[in-house]
Parts: C-alpha cells; sequence; structure tokens
C-alpha cells in the first residue's frame, strides 16, 4: 500500500484571477457552441458515423488542461472539448468531424479520432479502456527521458470495468509513473447507469487494490478541477506515482447523437443542469470578479463567431484526396 | 562466420541495436532477472540495467499497450510474449493501437515497435500453447509480419524489425531456439519484405516460412532421391508479402505447394494460392496444394499431434500429386 501518500490538500498553481478564469469560461463556452453546432451539422448529415458529445462536460477538459497545458493527454471517443482545451483550434477540430483534408487527421479519423501531436494531445480511442495501457507507456518514457512531464489519460465510468483498465493501474503502480488517471464519471455507460454497470460505484476505490492514491470530487466547478488535477499532476510530477481521480460530471445530451437518452429518470437532467459548469462560473465572475453583462455579452460574441467561422471553414474545406488512400497505412523508414 | 544458436542471434540483434539506440527497451515476463522463458535475453539485464530490460507482471494487454504508449512518445519497445498464444488478450493492443495509430492520426504519430516471441508448434504443450497466429495478424494492413527458420536470418530480420518504423509482429519457435547456424562477424541487415531462395530448382515450388522450412527441406531431399528437383522459397516475411520472388519461381517450375503451420482454412496459405492463380494461371500445370495444419484444435498426444502438423511425407505426397498431374 501507498501508506501515508496522498495528494497534498493545494495545488502549486496560482489562484486564478478575473482574466485567467474569464478565459477558461471562454474555453468553456466555445466547446459548447461548437459542440452544439457539430449537433446540427449531424442533423443535416454533414457530420456522420458516431458523435458523442461533450455537453455538461467541459469544465473538467477546461480546468484539466489548465493545470497540465504541457504534459501529454490520452483519451477516449468522447474528447471534441478535450481535443480544444488542449490547443486544437476549433476550425481543425470541426474539419475533421466533416471527414475533410484540413481536419487534425487529414479525414482519416472521424469524431472518436482526434489527434495534436503539437499539443501532446496523443488521441481519441474508440475501444473502451483499451487506450488506458496506452497512457502508461507515454509516461514510461516522459520517465525515462526525465522530461518532468505526466500523462493525463481520461476514460468513462463504463472503462472502470475493463480488464485494459485495472492492468493499467496495476503496471503504472508498480513501475511508478507519472500519469493523472481520470475518471469522468458521467453517470452512463451508453444507457446503463452506474448502479447497473457496477456493485462498487464510488470508482475512486478502484486505486485501492493496487495501492494507488486516489481522490473523488464533483468537477462541475473548473476552478476545482483545476487545482485538483493540479495537486494530482505535482504529486505524479515529483516522483510519487500514479493518482486515480473519478471527477464526477454529467452529459446533458445523449451517449451519441442517436441517443435520445430516455433512460434518464424524470428530473434527473433538470437537476443536474443546476449544476452546469458555465454557470456556476459565470456566476463566479460576476459575483466576485465584476464582470458585467457588456463583458460577457463580448465574451459570448467573441464565441460565437470562432464557433461560425470552424463551421465555415469545415464546410468549404476539400474532401481528402483520394490519391492519399494508401499514405497513412506505413510509415516511411527514416533516413 | 561463427556458429551460434538461434537464441544467441535473436539476444546479438537486440544487443547489437540497443548499443547503437537507447530508446530500445525490452520488455516483457521473465526477460530480465529469469534471462527470458527460454534463454534468449540472457545476460542482457546485466549488460543494459533494469530501466531497459524489463520484467512485468503476467498482464499481456497491459505491458503491450505500454509498448505502444512508449512508441508514440518516442521509444522503440521489443514487446516479448511468452508466446504468441498469451498474444491473444493483447490481440486488441496489437490490432487495433498498434497498427491503426498511424492512420488515425493521419500520419501524426509512427508505431516503431517489435512484438516478438514463439509461435506455433512447441510439442505436447496442448492446445492453448500450439497456436499458429500467422494469419490473424498478417490480415491487417499497419503491421508488419516476419519470420525465419535460420540463425542468419533471425538476426538480420530482428535487426530490420528494430529499426522499422511501423510495428512489427516477430514470429519465433521455441522448438528452434537451440538450432545453430553460421552467422558472420560484420554487421548485417535482412530487409523485411525480401524472400529467399533457400533451394534452387526447376520442377516444382515449394513455398514456405518458419520452422517448417525443415520440413520442406527434408521433403525436397526426398524428392530428389525420386528424381524431382524442388525449388524452396522462404517467404521470411508474410506482410508484405515478396509474390514477386514466388511468382518467377512458380512462372519457372509451373507448379507450386504451399506448406505452413496454421490452419488450412483462411490461412496465409490461401492468400498466396489466390495471387499465384491471378499471376500465374496461364503457366500453372496443376492446382496449387497445400499442406497445412489440419483443422482440429491441437491434440496433446504425440501420435495425434504429429498428425495434426506438416511432415516431411505429407508434402512429399502432395508434390506427388501436383507432379502426376
Amino acid at each position: 500500500m501507498a501508506e501515508s501518500l496522498s495528494l497534498p490538500e493545494k495545488s502549486s498553481l496560482n489562484p486564478v484571477d478575473r482574466d485567467s478564469l474569464s478565459h477558461l469560461y471562454r474555453e468553456m463556452l466555445l466547446i459548447r457552441r461548437v459542440e452544439e453546432l457539430a449537433a446540427k451539422a449531424y442533423t443535416q448529415r454533414k457530420i456522420l458515423g458516431f458523435c458523442h458529445l461533450y455537453i455538461g462536460q467541459e469544465s473538467v477538459a477546461v480546468g484539466a488542461a489548465a493545470s497540465t497545458s504541457d504534459d501529454y493527454w490520452m483519451t477516449a471517443y468522447r474528447e471534441h472539448g478535450q481535443a480544444m482545451a488542449k490547443g486544437m483550434s476549433a476550425r481543425t477540430m470541426m474539419a475533421e468531424l466533416f471527414g475533410r483534408q484540413t481536419g487534425s487527421s487529414k479525414g482519416q479519423g472521424g469524431s472518436m479520432h482526434l489527434f495534436d501531436k503539437e499539443n501532446k494531445f496523443m488521441g481519441g480511442y474508440g475501444i473502451v479502456g483499451g487506450h488506458v495501457p496506452l497512457a502508461t507507456g507515454v509516461a514510461w518514457a516522459a520517465k525515462q527521458r526525465k522530461e518532468n512531464r505526466v500523462c493525463v489519460c481520461f476514460f468513462g465510468d463504463g472503462a472502470a470495468h475493463q480488464g485494459a483498465f485495472f492492468e493499467a493501474l496495476c503496471l503504472a503502480q508498480l513501475f511508478k509513473l507519472p500519469v493523472v488517471f481520470i475518471c469522468e464519471n458521467n453517470f452512463y455507460a451508453m444507457g446503463t447507469p452506474l448502479h447497473r454497470q457496477s456493485a462498487v460505484t464510488d470508482l475512486s476505490l478502484r486505486a485501492l487494490g493496487v495501492g494507488m492514491v486516489s481522490e473523488q470530487f464533483e468537477g462541475f466547478d473548473v476552478e476545482v478541477v483545476r487545482e485538483r488535477v493540479g495537486a494530482a499532476a505535482d504529486f505524479a510530477r515529483a516522483g510519487n506515482g500514479p493518482v486515480l481521480l473519478e471527477i464526477v460530471t454529467y452529459r446533458h445530451r445523449g451517449h451519441s447523437m442517436s441517443d435520445p437518452a430516455k433512460y434518464r429518470p424524470d428530473g434527473e437532467l433538470d437537476e443536474k443542469k443546476k449544476s452546469d459548469p458555465l454557470a456556476i462560473t459565470k456566476a463566479r465572475l460576476t459575483e466576485d470578479f465584476g464582470l458585467s453583462e457588456a463583458d460577457l455579452a463580448a465574451i459570448h460574441e467573441s464565441v460565437e463567431v470562432e464557433a461560425q467561422d470552424a463551421w465555415d471553414f469545415a464546410h468549404d474545406s476539400p474532401e481528402p484526396d483520394t490519391s492519399t488512400l494508401y499514405d497513412y497505412t506505413y510509415a516511411p523508414q527514416e533516413g | 562466420m561463427a556458429m551460434i544458436q538461434i537464441r544467441e542471434a535473436l539476444r546479438q540483434a537486440m544487443q547489437e541495436e540497443m548499443r547503437r539506440d537507447e530508446s530500445i527497451f525490452l520488455m516483457g515476463e521473465e526477460v530480465a532477472h529469469y534471462n527470458g522463458a527460454y534463454k534468449v535475453s540472457q545476460g542482457m539485464l546485466e549488460e543494459f540495467g533494469e530501466d531497459r530490460i524489463v520484467d512485468t507482471p503476467i498482464s499481456e494487454n497491459g505491458f503491450a499497450g505500454l509498448g505502444v504508449g512508449a512508441a508514440m512518445a518516442g521509444m522503440r519497445p521489443i514487446i516479448e510474449f511468452m508466446t504468441w498464444n498469451f498474444s491473444l488478450v493483447a490481440f486488441d493492443q496489437v490490432v487495433n493501437s498498434a497498427s491503426k495509430i498511424y492512420q488515425m492520426s493521419g500520419g501524426q504519430y509512427s508505431i516503431p515497435i517489435v512484438f516478438r516471441g514463439p509461435n506455433g508448434l512447441a510439442e505436447n504443450l496442448g492446445s492453448q500453447h500450439s497456436t499458429s497466429v500467422d494469419s490473424l495478424y498478417a490480415h491487417f494492413p499497419g503491421l508488419k509480419v516476419v519470420t525465419y527458420a535460420t540463425a542468419y536470418d533471425a538476426k538480420g530480420l530482428l535487426k530490420a524489425a528494430i529499426r522499422d518504423p511501423n510495428p512489427v509482429v516477430f514470429l519465433e519457435s521455441e522448438l528452434t531456439y537451440g538450432i545453430k547456424g553460421e552467422v558472420p562477424d560484420e554487421e548485417y541487415i535482412i530487409p523485411l519484405g525480401k524472400a529467399d531462395i533457400k533451394r534452387e530448382g526447376t520442377d516444382v515450388t515449394l513455398i514456405t516460412w518458419g520452422k517448417q522450412l525443415f520440413n520442406v527441406e527434408k521433403a525436397a531431399g526426398d524428392l530428389a532421391a525420386q528424381g524431382i528437383n524442388a525449388e524452396i522459397v522462404d517467404l521470411r516475411s508474410l506482410r508484405p508479402l515478396d509474390h514477386e520472388t514466388v511468382f518467377n519461381s512458380v512462372v519457372k517450375t509451373g507448379r507450386a505447394v504451399v506448406i505452413h503451420e496454421g490452419f488450412l482454412f483462411a490461412g496465409v496459405g490461401a492468400e498466396i494460392c489466390a495471387r499465384i492463380q491471378e499471376a500465374c494461371f496461364d503457366i500453372l500445370q496443376a492446382p496449387v496444394l497445400r499442406v497445412t495444419n489440419r483443422d482440429v484444435p491441437q491434440p496433446y498426444a504425440t501420435n495425434m499431434e504429429q498428425l495434426v502438423v506438416p511432415s516431411p511425407d505429407r508434402i512429399v505426397q502432395a508434390v506427388r500429386t501436383v507432379m502426376e498431374r
């Protein structure tokens, strides 16, 4: 067991101020608006296949990015918001969803497979839990090279029952790898509520059996996420080994665009919307940092322009050049 | 030239490459302190230390995935499966992760990784330790699949596999680790995707790979005594497949038999037969036959087991059939 080790009560981050929190609010709002446009594009068949929206969970990605901006990220398929939080432009993201040459993977990946090497965003993956072991390898490399970086690995509550997840936890703890595992518990694995997926509904307890430090907290407030992910990253960066964070959140939409989410109990969504991350941070900005209606309107307007610009860019971009079909199967030999 | 065991040839390949490139590490069950379940990595812990020769728990999905992630982050892992049978619990990592990430990322992340370990029949180990995974992995674009019969090929191909920027499935054999062969003292590399003519002949082309080469060579000797001069093509790589060398040989002989472990149904031999008839239909003097494992899970008892796998007698019989057309 990890004896007395535990996460620091406070992270090494400076407290947020008016500007930095306004920026985080804008990031969350941009994700929200781009996702709403993605939903619209999907209904117009401009985006095809599966499309899993992040609406309601924006505070998790944006808060985590605020504390691990130069670290590696790896995640699952509900990753539009995470890619953008990590630095992918709305244009590049939307173009990939539209299946365009200008997309992050040049139209090879789609909604579930966003990658951005420059921003250390190492991919969205479509096999539930399958990417979690990859994060241990990224952390292995970072540790061997003494990079002082961690690998932040996101997955949902549905992944917490996969063998790959457990194996990754075992390896990360055994090798004391700098991984921050983030279980985004949005309470539904597709249509199955948590209590019908798992006998133990406190998923942070999954860490106990491997001797890993863990913490469970609500992630609707971007400041809280920033602070606790920051503390976890500090812990892992200092060579103490990995951390499992269970961040309680909620998705406002169905599992994917084809899911009307009728399995939710009556009133649950309305109740959860009271803790909408945007509303929480908006209130904080106006009440504690003195943002005016005009300030907020300016943010909303610039977000609206950027989101619409992403749509226009994706819409006007060319489809992938079919002559490149065989260019992405094997990497060329260097030198 | 030195006469060394295949396990030593493989070890030399890894040692030479690890001395050259610090980003290479070897990871797997029992590879370090135990010196390898089959002693392939004997002494490597002592030379390279615990950061580069790494024992893992029994957790194939986990450490195969760790390797893929490390490759994404710029390292060059060699992941050892104690046998390829165990890779089936890591199939997701080899197929869904390793073979697809270069494509899914639009070419942003290449995966320079070698998955290696023994494959196929290992004698009296029962069905769960005797699988030939050749066709399972050869099916997937994005992977390279490489195998060998001789110490010379083992070393040269493994060095090429380690230097390749793509995931390579490297198939070895428990039964042949101790077989000795000549290996040059100076460095050499055998490019992937190049078949090798192991015996020149004029009457029939015998196409094989891996340790079945030894049965095929025995059969070719028996056939020579019967006046049939067989040419042996050792594929060495199943993906990419050197069909040119196969076609050139078949054009010369007009007849072919494919010999491999693993099953007939949807085996790699089926692919080779299809390609030969597409390219050489007008030249063929007889249908292309296959000698493979019989279509049952591997039994334990020796007589039953030997009935299942290819044998020199079965190969000779198949060749006689194509010669008599």
